[in-house]
């Protein structure tokens, strides 16, 4: 069988939610045990071990939470503008699903990071809360989440809140160059990025390490939370089918 | 692909072009009051208005620090380094990165005379972090910092 094949069954099985479901139990549980051990190392390395930064002192040990959810924040939006653009085109349910599990994880993440970030700011800038254009479009990402969090409450039927939910989803993405971005383009309070594509970090591996880790632990929390997640919505809305009735019942004697 | 899949990536695509045009229109449009403050160029250059409540940044220029032996008063010269400095008068506590050659954010009123009186003393830090013992290392030959990152 050729790649473009294998691709095209692939993605046909994808759109199977039975499929999703029967296959996708021992990557949870794999992601899971994944994030737990990269978050430990990671959490304990960066708070005990590692060097303090020679202006902030300790304080600075905040970056270890604080930069894992501010940009696992923005990965969970991309790929809910993703799951939206694929539910528009394709209707694939499976991509429904994604909307909606994703959103509960993405909204705690972000809220975190605008949390950590206060926290961060007290100590080191003199205030809480500045309104730059960093803080502010991350604000503008966590209000996003509640608009879809909310609009998938108001409508009653999936199909139409689906689609609704994968329309501002994708007009959302807009914001995720602006917050990246946002410390380039504008005078800003907020420091440039920690993490660059196209260069190497600026500061030394010992007090970037355990960053790393924690960052490659959140994503896999979140693999983890999202498939558990959605799992628990495939048997909610396939629970009319045979082989979910069939599941159920096998299950409970 | 078939044409009704194809129709509506078209749409979406539309759709999705739109709304990044109209949102770089309205960014380009407020570009000058996105920036959080006025680096000491405009200040000097009376692009910052006068009277009236704006933030205003610079580097602390060195031994420019005069503190009140009295009271919380301190006035120090915020630089860029590049020909442009201002004095800044402020009464209060300051963050504890504040120091010389520091990056500073404040915020009050600019008097005609074009002295500075801040109510808000803001820190800035950049993103290149670093152990206590390397910083005293690399201190005799350390690179000019350009915390304020404004190279345009």
């Amino acid at each position: 069988m050729t790649v473009t094949e294998t691709l095209k069954r692939w993605w046909h099985q994808l759109g199977s939610p039975r499929w999703f479901y029967e296959i996708s139990g021992p990557w949870q549980t794999g992601f899971a045990v994944l994030a737990l051990l990269l978050l430990a190392i990671g959490t304990v390395w960066g708070l005990a071990i590692a060097p303090m930064d020679y202006q902030q002192g300790n304080s600075f040990r905040i970056i270890y939470v604080h930069v894992p959810t501010a940009i696992v924040s923005q990965t969970v939006y991309m790929l809910m503008g993703a799951a939206g653009l694929v539910l528009l085109v394709w209707r694939m349910k499976l991509a429904d699903m994604v909307l909606a599990a994703a959103v509960p994880f993405g909204m705690s993440m972000t809220a975190l990071a605008l949390f950590t970030g206060a926290v961060w700011g007290k100590p080191t800038w003199g205030a809480w809360w500045v309104w730059d254009a960093r803080t502010t479009s991350m604000l503008v990402l966590l209000f996003l989440y509640f608009g879809l969090y909310a609009l998938r409450q108001a409508i009653p039927r999936n199909e139409a809140a689906g689609r609704a939910c994968a329309v501002l989803a994708l007009v959302g993405t807009v914001n995720i160059p602006i917050i990246k971005y946002s410390v380039d383009w504008w005078l800003t309070l907020h420091q440039p990025a920690t993490f660059k594509l196209t260069e190497a970090p600026s500061m030394p591996p010992e007090m970037w390490l355990p960053l790393l880790l924690n960052v490659l632990g959140i994503y896999c929390f979140f693999a983890a939370n999202l498939i558990g997640r959605l799992k628990l919505t495939i048997l909610e809305r396939e629970s009319g089918t045979r082989w979910v009735r069939e599941l159920i019942a096998g299950r409970s004697p | 692909m078939n044409p009704k899949r194809r129709t509506r990536l078209t749409v979406v695509l539309f759709l999705l072009a739109g709304a990044g045009v109209s949102v770089t229109l309205v960014l380009l449009a407020l570009n000058e009051n996105i920036n959080m403050f006025y680096p000491p160029e405009a200040v000097v250059g009376g692009e910052a208005p006068v009277g009236t409540q704006i933030r205003a940044g610079g580097m602390v220029l060195e031994g420019s620090v005069d503190r009140d032996s009295e009271s919380l008063d301190v006035s120090f010269v915020l630089t860029d380094y590049v020909g442009a400095e201002f004095p800044v008068r402020y009464s209060g506590i300051l963050p504890d990165l504040f120091r010389e050659g520091q990056g500073i954010i404040v915020q009050g009123e600019l008097n005609g005379e074009g002295v500075f009186r801040a109510s808000q003393v803001l820190a800035k830090h950049d993103e290149n972090y670093m152990p206590p013992e390397l910083a005293e290392m690399s201190a005799g030959h350390q690179k000019k910092p350009n915390p304020l990152n404004y190279d345009r």
